[in-house]
């Protein structure tokens, strides 16, 4: 059932896929939609976020219990990236996260620890839009989504495929899928909170949120895939103006 | 002046314009020496444990000292600085410099207990561009890469990088939405800058 209706929401997403999307640039043609989305993120940033401590960082909740969680939750994510390392051909990014996933699950109780960062295995960070860059598919429009923020069709996408294919899923007991889920939520919330204060100075003192966050993301994620475009390395000696 | 010599002079001067694109006066060596220096004055602004006030103070000296600002100033304003007078670019190099010393000054907050670290230095295109890691207290940390250029006369820097996020092309699009809030008005712009 949950599989099904996953599709009809896949194959939507990717029907409404923007003609001729390009990699680089900014491709926006839902603007007029996202910003009202954005509007709405920020009065959910400010008015949950904002509650846990005032500044918005989740500062009131003890670091040590908001670390566990998101240890928890990245480590019940981790046979997700070795499928999608796998699905990448990338032997050492999967290779390394299956050491990762079996040495904190035991070793480091469940994943509340991180023994395998200190012996020099960091987490090598995917996920299934990564696997669609590299599979060719483009970027598709930009999208910014009600409380997750800034996306692009290609990074929705990848989520909806995440969800379906969780490895965990298969594998896990039901108590490790609750307690995963549960986890997952609560390491989203914490995670959003820490990224608002990183942040803050681009909401709130931005002459447009809108468009700053999107250039930022955009540009930041691109970076993480490797598909920086060759133009964002700019000369000003040789064009003083940036229109050329 | 014969022909020849005239034909010859021309060329003389067109690979005189060429020259300092075409070759690397900055080393590498040199470029990554500068970035020592400059994380260094930055590394100690952090531990002074000075107030915001004073950090951003000191964020602007070190502006001044190591980064080609007239350049990178006149980049963010784009086209608009093609209708500007010489006395609005004149005047827009020191409002901008207030401007970024205190947007980037103040996350300046979240790096106290951290340090930056000087990785490398390589050349890219017509500069050396040179890898930094910031190391933050209980949080991981992130690259920033600084593009250096000796184009301005001096060794300085024009760009950097933090995870991917262009400088010059965040903020020439910060600068714009700033000008277009302000109706184009350049003055109103150089004016709000100012007062940041």
């Amino acid at each position: 059932m949950k599989t099904s209706l996953s599709f009809l929401v896949l194959a939507a997403v990717l029907g409404a896929c923007a003609p001729a999307p390009q990699e680089g640039g900014i491709n926006d043609p839902y603007e007029t939609t996202n910003r009202k989305v954005h509007a709405f993120n920020k009065s959910v940033d400010e008015n949950v976020f904002g509650a846990f401590g005032g500044d918005g960082t989740g500062a009131g909740i003890s670091p040590v219990l908001t670390d566990r969680v998101v240890r928890f939750a990245q480590n019940t994510g981790g046979p997700s990236l070795v499928l999608n390392g796998i699905l990448q051909g990338d032997v050492e990014g999967a290779s390394v996260n299956t050491m990762r996933f079996l040495l904190n699950t035991t070793v480091g109780v469940l994943g509340l620890f991180d023994p395998a960062a200190a012996i020099g295995l960091p987490e090598q960070d995917t996920d299934f839009g990564e696997t669609l860059a590299v599979w060719g598919v483009p970027e598709g429009a930009y999208l910014e989504l009600p409380v997750l923020g800034p996306s692009t069709e290609r990074r929705l996408a990848g989520r909806i495929i995440d969800w379906v294919i969780n490895p965990l899923d298969k594998v896990g007991t039901v108590e490790q899928k609750d307690y995963g889920t549960i986890a997952k939520i609560g390491a989203r919330v914490i995670k959003a909170g820490d990224a608002s204060g990183a942040i803050d100075s681009v909401l709130n003192d931005s002459a447009d949120s809108y468009a700053a966050l999107r250039l930022i993301y955009l540009q930041n994620r691109r970076y993480d895939l490797g598909t920086t475009p060759p133009e964002d390395a700019v000369d000003p000696y040789d064009d003083l103006y940036g229109d050329q | 002046m014969s022909h020849l010599s005239r034909r010859t002079m021309m060329i003389a001067g067109a690979s005189a314009l060429v020259l300092p694109t075409a070759g690397f006066a900055l080393s590498d060596a040199a470029a990554k020496e500068m970035v020592v220096r400059l994380v260094a004055d930055v590394n100690a602004v952090i531990s002074s444990g000075k107030s915001e006030a004073g950090m951003i103070a000191d964020f602007a000296q070190i502006l001044d000292r190591y980064a080609d600002m007239p350049t990178i100033a006149r980049y963010t304003l784009g086209a608009d600085a093609r209708r500007a007078t010489n006395a609005q670019l004149t005047a827009y190099v020191p409002a901008f410099t207030i401007y970024i010393a205190d947007k980037y000054g103040r996350r300046f907050r979240d790096f106290i207990g951290g340090a930056i670290i000087v990785k490398d230095a390589k050349a890219v295109k017509s500069w050396i561009e040179v890898e930094t890691t910031v190391e933050l207290r209980g949080r991981p940390g992130f690259r920033m890469d600084w593009h250096v250029s000796d184009r301005s006369g001096r060794n300085a820097f024009f760009n950097f990088i933090i995870e991917g996020v262009n400088m010059l092309l965040t903020e020439r699009a910060e600068v714009g939405a700033m000008l277009d809030r302000q109706r184009g008005d350049i003055d109103a712009l150089i004016a709000e800058m100012r007062a940041s």
